[in-house]
């Protein structure tokens, strides 16, 4: 249907040798861009990854987006990544950077400090993330009031170091995001472990929470997937007891005690968790579907998955379930 | 220079190290060689090995530093024990060190675009882990790597090379033993556009030779920009290559269900 072509800086210079006008060379490329909607998209061409201080085109004909700036009449890359154009707009997404939030966001933070009225909470942002004590649920209910005795109880409510899932509110004037608990899906986390991966790694999902069924460990594995990059695996939860359930315990979500978890429950969530692990440092993209999908995988092997798996059975797994072969590199 | 008790150039041309006078040592860059950092990356020249890790843009640790308009950057240096063979001890502290960091953090000031990032710090680590000459030029290369793999914004690359004076002769990329007994000059450069970001001298020097050096350093530091960028791309494509694997897994997925 669409044909990728791309112009190798060869041909633009004998193009120019030919007619020495620069308008006229600058003109050419710009037909050949109009018909070809793939110049800067994707396609096999390596004129879509671009490197600091490479010229991508024209600032006359072009605007510039994130990740680009304008010297003298060129737009210039500023990150490294690939190029992405809407209409005129021609920005860089850098393969690697930062977590940057949007309002919406399901995040995984850690409490650093208690202040007045509000908590401030690492979210692996570019400035901590504040958490106002207007915007989390208290024990006894959604509609109860805040009363001044709350505000002197707040480390009871979230201490320093706790962990908590919540969803990005708002931004503040500075860039710093505001962050709620108001659902009863969000609040503090405990039975479960915290793994950090590259916030890049984690697309926005129809659902960040996700349940891997029981024969993964006697009650499932519950897995979090925060988009600023913190994955939280813990525990699974059964039905009744979660939110709107019938065994929902609404008093307990401050609490600071783990559940009993049993051995099985313990080795299910390490081999959920080497397994993000695995993924993550091959730099895959994580969903729900492929955990599941290699978890599966595992256990299709006939071999009880005790600590990470070796390196012939990561290849393989890989190969089958991905499609990539990590041996070639 | 009759102090020396090595040749610095023989009857052949050759430098100590059969070099010949505008051959840089090898060169290896590697990127993400730290786990946890955002960006990483090692860079060796020679017996010079130096690994940098960026942590940020993030909250600064001492909040009264904060800019409200811009990013902070710290740079940290240290040299592990084992760096150098006996000789000088260097500490966490120490003089010299401090001094690098100084030029490490003037050098990327003006070129990291800051002001995307307010009320944040973007630090620099600086970890020593062999030392042959040329600490500085070696941790500015590295640095560039390593904020470009962390993605923050920059100008363009910074990348920098050590010029030594040997008579008439401008030798490149000194090492250790050079350094010490050649008048010597340190250029960092934005290669694209051949501006200086810094060039340093600790010794004296003829006024003659200066320019003369000068330009050799902005052309060396453009080899060392297309050896980068030659690294950079290659990983990049992995990377994007990576990314874009899901939608493939997809289509493979679908087809086995129907079979």
């Amino acid at each position: 249907m669409f044909s990728v072509k791309t112009i190798p800086p060869e041909s633009t210079q004998s193009f120019s040798d030919d007619i020495p006008s620069t308008h006229r060379k600058h003109q050419a490329e710009l037909d050949a861009m109009d018909l070809d909607e793939d110049e800067f998209g994707a396609g096999p061409s390596k004129r879509n990854i671009v490197t600091p201080g490479e010229v991508i085109t024209s600032s006359k004909e072009y605007m510039r987006g994130h990740g680009t700036y304008v010297e003298e009449t060129n737009v210039v890359s500023s990150v490294t990544g690939t190029i992405e154009r809407v209409n005129k707009l021609i920005s860089v997404k850098p393969v690697r950077s930062k977590y940057v939030p949007e309002v919406g966001d399901l995040v995984i933070g850690r409490i650093v400090d208690v202040g007045a009225q509000r908590w401030r909470v690492d979210a692996n942002g570019r400035q901590d993330a504040v958490l106002m004590l207007s915007s989390v649920n208290l024990p006894g209910g959604v509609q109860r009031r805040k009363i001044e005795s709350d505000a002197l109880k707040m480390r009871e409510f979230l201490a320093e170091g706790d962990l908590l899932v919540a969803e990005v509110q708002a931004f503040f004037g500075d860039g710093a995001m505001s962050l709620h608990t108001r659902s009863l899906k969000y609040g503090k986390l405990r039975n479960g472990q915290l793994l950090t991966v590259p916030a890049q790694l984690i697309r926005r999902l129809k659902s960040h929470f996700h349940h891997i069924p029981p024969p993964c460990g006697p009650t499932g594995v519950d897995v979090i997937l925060g988009l600023n990059g913190y994955i939280w695996v813990s525990n699974g939860t059964s039905q009744e007891k979660r939110e709107g359930g019938e065994g929902f315990d609404s008093e307990g979500v401050y609490s600071d005690k783990n559940d009993d978890i049993s051995p099985e429950g313990r080795q299910a969530i390490s081999s959920i968790s080497n397994l993000i692990k695995l993924l993550a440092q091959e730099g895959i993209p994580l969903t729900d579907t492929l955990i599941e999908e290699c978890y599966n995988w595992i256990i299709n092997q006939n071999q009880i998955p005790s600590g990470p798996l070796s390196q012939e059975d990561q290849e393989r797994m890989l190969a089958e379930i991905v499609g990539i072969d990590v041996t070639a590199y | 220079m009759s102090s020396s008790r090595i040749e610095i150039l023989n009857d052949g041309g050759l430098r100590h190290d059969a070099r010949r006078p505008y051959e840089l040592r090898s060169t290896s860059f590697q990127l993400n060689t730290h786990p946890t950092a955002e960006g990483s990356a090692t860079v060796t020249q020679g017996l010079t090995t130096i690994q940098v890790s960026i942590f940020g843009p993030r909250e600064p640790r001492q909040r009264s530093n904060a800019s409200h308009d811009r990013a902070i950057i710290s740079v940290e240096v240290g040299v592990v024990p084992w760096a150098q063979g006996g000789g000088g001890k260097r500490v966490r502290g120490d003089k010299r060190l401090q001094e690098i960091g100084a030029s490490i953090r003037q050098t990327f000031e003006p070129v990291i675009m800051t002001h995307l990032y307010p009320r944040s710090e973007i630090s620099i680590n600086v970890q020593v882990l062999s030392a042959d000459g040329g600490i500085l030029p070696t941790s500015i290369n590295a640095t560039t790597l390593a904020l470009i793999s962390a993605g923050i914004s920059m100008l363009d690359y910074v990348t920098s090379i050590s010029i030594g004076l040997h008579l008439t002769q401008p030798l490149l990329d000194l090492s250790q033993i050079e350094e010490q007994d050649l008048p010597n000059l340190i250029v960092a450069s934005l290669p694209t556009s051949s501006k200086i970001t810094l060039a340093q001298m600790e010794t004296r020097l003829h006024v003659d030779r200066f320019e003369e050096m000068l330009n050799l350093g902005i052309e060396a530091c453009k080899v060392l920009k297309d050896e980068m960028e030659n690294i950079i791309k290659q990983k990049t494509e992995k990377i994007v290559e990576r990314m874009n694997v899901r939608s493939i897994t997809t289509t493979s997925g679908n087809g086995m269900l129907v079979d």
